[in-house]
């Protein structure tokens, strides 16, 4: 049984703040969930998969987050509770519908989880889901601790039937991915019934169509909402403060900001000098309770990750409240006491602190500091990141690479979100050129593919992964073909969303909760638009060059299928195709013409360069024995023998 | 509430190495270990595809009292368990001070710079001397060597972590991790878990440092 099922109410357990998330909709008693796996947000929606049917749940992985806020939005008109869950990026996916769902309302309770990645952890972007809740004008939630991970879901659902719209709760990579003490409350044990009312009054919210029109009519309504929920921010147990009566220093923080906060006041002795008010109910604020606070001392400091969501938000009613309150002294990102970018630390807001209040932070000493840092230099080479040993994207790169070169004309290659993001680095033999977002890599092939009469004659190629090719490639390659673009779209198809640990997708005979499903053919769709389709292995290096070099002689959209499951799938770490070997008689190291191909540019990580003796060796702890070294080495120094 | 009190709370306690090496795993067995003592856990980790073949650490924030931050402020740690020998010096960088303890594996994982030629990994006996000289205390345990003797390279996380209840800082007790590492392996994996576990006890109890 999961470990989110076996603990009964007043049971404290280490959880991930996802899966406290995850509890959080159990304890809330919800039907559907819906998401897309993105870091750090995949685990809530694995966590409830994994109790889909003790707990007589849906759960799906959505082809996109659109349509994830679309399937979870369906189980809320019919009356039912439903969670959608997404990272940052996703909510631009989602947000046109969002927008709408805005509008409309929504019936069961239907709340929205972002989590959003400061710093860029495990992402491309540092991207805010915040924003969205001001633009489209619906209630921002953002819990500060594990605990609050889990009752300030419960809390949500809640605050979405009263207002009868969409509540977001955003969740951040240190709070998605950290762990912490939760304390269980109970699981609700009750049966629900799925029912679409449609033939009530036009504008029953409960009984009528659903719709976002007539426009005025509900914006206003949505407004009212929002007005409801702030009401309820008054009185939100999520909103706390400790600190002295009349603090110096009043520090404004949500999310883990308020944690490293209160680390920073702790580390610097300034209990009684620093008040700590944090806010659980980021948007709107509430105004009386921000009055009340910003009434305790002129200076204030906000903490928050990123841009200065907060701040603004503060400043605005700062302005508003300035009669009442006084004319206050603001720190933050404005004038550079916070950084604008990169996630936060406690040692930011320490260094915050010292310079508003003039005091100095007893560290470590400096002479420790300075050798510390000596021996660094001298003794911790960087490690840049890299494909996994035995990684397909290595092999399938490689043969990019080398039919570019022989092709010659300048070819390139657009890429987008996965694992194979890394190409654009040496591991991948730097052969990525561009890098945006899901699918952008063939939309902007699909562009390159027609500046022909401009004088453009490089073959752009676009890489994507196997979830990715549904997610949003689809309509580019729908676009290519039908704009009769010249492009090779190259599917890096390795039997899963790897990269964010091996979701199902539309491509796969399986659902989210282990359910055998109809699989979506790859190869039949690309067909079907008229597009050439070929398939091979990476690990055939020969073959897949071969194939690559004619594809790009041909004008039109061709797709070539690179199929080989992920080195860390479940089903491939169970055992090594090969066992590799060097036959150190036959590698002659540097006085070989290769000059240490394998090791200087092929770069795997279970290769080993042995300087002493000049020759390569295979590291037996890391080589997941995929035998694609033995294919370049062109003395056959690298032998690779079957694993029966 | 806990009935063993911490030499210091919150008591801070950093396990790192490279990705791919099971620094996850490690830091919620240890994590667990210290949960089921009554203590309130708070673990900070970065994992996903950038951290392959990347350093990778996880903060580990060990109190009788409340939450504290998922990130330890930096020179703040008291304890570091590395599963990779440079990593200890990348750690001791950020987070050491003169009275951290170290317990370092020494079997090395080269980047793709040092596989490439383009940089150099330096010799174990230097390590050692680095580590020891931005350390209070400082024990080496050939962990994947051995694990590899097992059968299973893997089991030199669990290793490390028989050796961090060795030198007695921490409450971590063999109870609590026969308890938690049911939850994590498969039934028939226990046994040899527990006999790393053990292993790594008697490495540190030995002298091997």
């Amino acid at each position: 049984m999961s470990h989110l099922l076996e603990a009964k109410a007043g049971d404290r357990r280490l959880l991930m703040g996802n899966e406290a998330i995850a509890r959080g909709a159990l304890e809330a008693d919800i039907s559907v969930a819906a998401g897309y796996p993105g870091t750090p947000s995949s685990d809530i929606i694995e966590s409830l998969a994994r109790v889909a049917k003790e707990r007589h749940l849906y759960v799906e992985w959505s082809t996109n987050e659109k349509v994830a806020l679309e399937v979870a939005a369906a189980a809320s008109f019919a009356g039912l509770r439903s969670i959608c869950v997404m990272k940052q990026n996703g909510v631009n996916v989602a947000s046109d519908f969002l927008l709408h769902l805005a509008g409309s309302g929504t019936r069961g309770g239907l709340v929205l989880v972002p989590c959003d990645d400061p710093g860029a952890l495990s992402s491309a972007n540092e991207g805010e889901s915040r924003h969205f809740a001001r633009m489209l004008e619906i209630p921002l939630l953002e819990p500060g601790d594990f605990q609050e991970a889990k009752d300030m879901i419960k809390w949500a659902f809640e605050l979405s039937e009263e207002i009868l719209n969409v509540v977001m709760v955003r969740s951040v990579t240190r709070l998605s991915h950290a762990s912490g003490s939760v304390v269980f409350d109970s699981l609700p044990e009750t049966d629900k019934t799925a029912v679409f009312r449609f033939d009530g009054p036009y504008l029953d919210p409960m009984k009528g169509p659903v719709l976002s029109l007539p426009v005025t009519i509900m914006h206003t309504r949505q407004q009212e909402k929002l007005k409801q929920a702030v009401a309820k921010f008054e009185e939100s147990p999520f909103n706390t403060y400790i600190g002295p009566e009349t603090p110096e220093l009043l520090i404004i923080s949500s999310s883990v900001c308020h944690l490293y906060s209160k680390e920073a006041i702790h580390i610097l002795g300034l209990t009684d000098r620093v008040g700590l008010l944090k806010m659980g109910t980021t948007w709107p604020l509430p105004p009386k309770l921000m009055e009340n606070y910003l009434g305790l001392t002129d200076n204030i400091l906000i903490v928050e990750e990123v841009i200065p969501f907060l701040e603004e938000n503060v400043k605005i009613l700062a302005v508003e409240l300035a009669p009442q309150i006084g004319i206050k002294k603001f720190f933050g990102k404005k004038d550079g006491t916070i950084p604008t970018v990169g996630e936060m630390n406690p040692d930011l807001v320490v260094t915050a602190l010292c310079k508003i209040l003039a005091v100095e932070n007893d560290g470590v000493p400096e002479i420790y500091t300075r050798r510390a840092q000596e021996l660094f230099s001298a003794g911790a080479p960087q490690r840049e990141m890299t494909f996994c040993a035995g990684c397909p994207h290595r092999a399938s790169f490689w043969s990019i690479h080398n039919v570019l070169q022989m092709d010659n004309r300048q070819g390139f290659v657009c890429g987008d979100i996965g694992c194979y993001s890394l190409a654009m680095l040496p591991t991948g033999f730097s052969t990525l050129k561009t890098l945006h977002s899901m699918g952008s890599g063939a939309g902007i092939a699909s562009g390159f593919g027609k500046l022909g009469p401009f004088g453009f004659n490089q073959p752009a190629l676009a890489v994507c992964g196997d979830s990715t090719f549904f997610h949003a490639v689809l309509p580019a390659l729908i676009n290519a073909v039908h704009h009769r673009s010249d492009i090779t779209l190259v599917v890096l198809d390795n039997s899963g969303t790897a990269m964010t640990g091996f979701q199902p997708h539309p491509g796969l005979p399986v659902d989210a909760a282990g359910n055998s499903v109809p699989a979506i053919d790859v190869i039949r769709v690309c067909q079907s638009m008229g597009a050439i389709v070929r398939i091979c292995d990476p690990f055939d290096l020969e073959q897949t060059q071969q194939t690559l070099f004619k594809l790009l002689e041909r004008k039109g959209v061709n797709v070539l299928i690179l199929k080989q499951i992920c080195t860390l799938s479940p089903e491939k770490k169970a055992g090594k195709n090969f066992e590799m070997t060097v036959d150190e008689a036959t590698c002659i190291g540097e006085n070989c013409g290769c000059n240490q191909l394998c090791t200087r540019v092929f770069k795997c990580p279970g290769l080993i360069w042995d300087k002493q003796e000049n020759v390569s060796r295979i590291d037996e702890v890391i080589c997941t024995g995929c035998g694609v070294c033995a294919s370049i080495c062109p003395s056959g120094a690298i032998k690779n023998k079957e694993v029966a | 509430m806990p009935d063993v009190r911490l030499n210091n709370d919150p008591y801070n306690v950093i396990i790192t190495g490279v990705g791919g090496q099971g620094n996850v795993m490690a830091s919620r067995v240890v994590g667990g270990m210290l949960s089921r003592k009554g203590f309130n856990v708070t673990i900070g980790e970065t994992f996903g595809a950038s951290q392959r073949g990347g350093s990778v650490m996880s903060h580990l924030r060990i109190s009788a009292g409340s939450c504290w931050s998922p990130q330890i402020p930096k020179g703040k740690s008291h304890l570091i368990i590395s599963l990779e020998p440079t990593e200890a010096i990348r750690v001791l960088k950020d987070y050491g001070n003169p009275k951290v303890a170290v317990i370092c594996n020494t079997r090395s994982v080269h980047s793709i710079g040092v596989i490439s030629g383009d940089q150099v990994y330096p010799d174990l006996k230097d390590i050692k001397a680095w580590v020891s000289e931005l350390s209070q205390s400082a024990w080496f345990i050939d962990a994947t060597d051995r694990a590899l003797k097992m059968g299973n390279p893997i089991l030199g996380n669990i290793m490390m972590i028989g050796a961090a209840a060795g030198i007695g800082l921490l409450p971590l007790d063999c109870n609590d991790f026969k308890s938690v590492i049911c939850g994590m392996v498969a039934p028939d994996k226990v046994a040899l878990n527990v006999s790393a576990y053990d292993l790594g006890r008697q490495m540190v109890n030995c002298g091997n440092d």
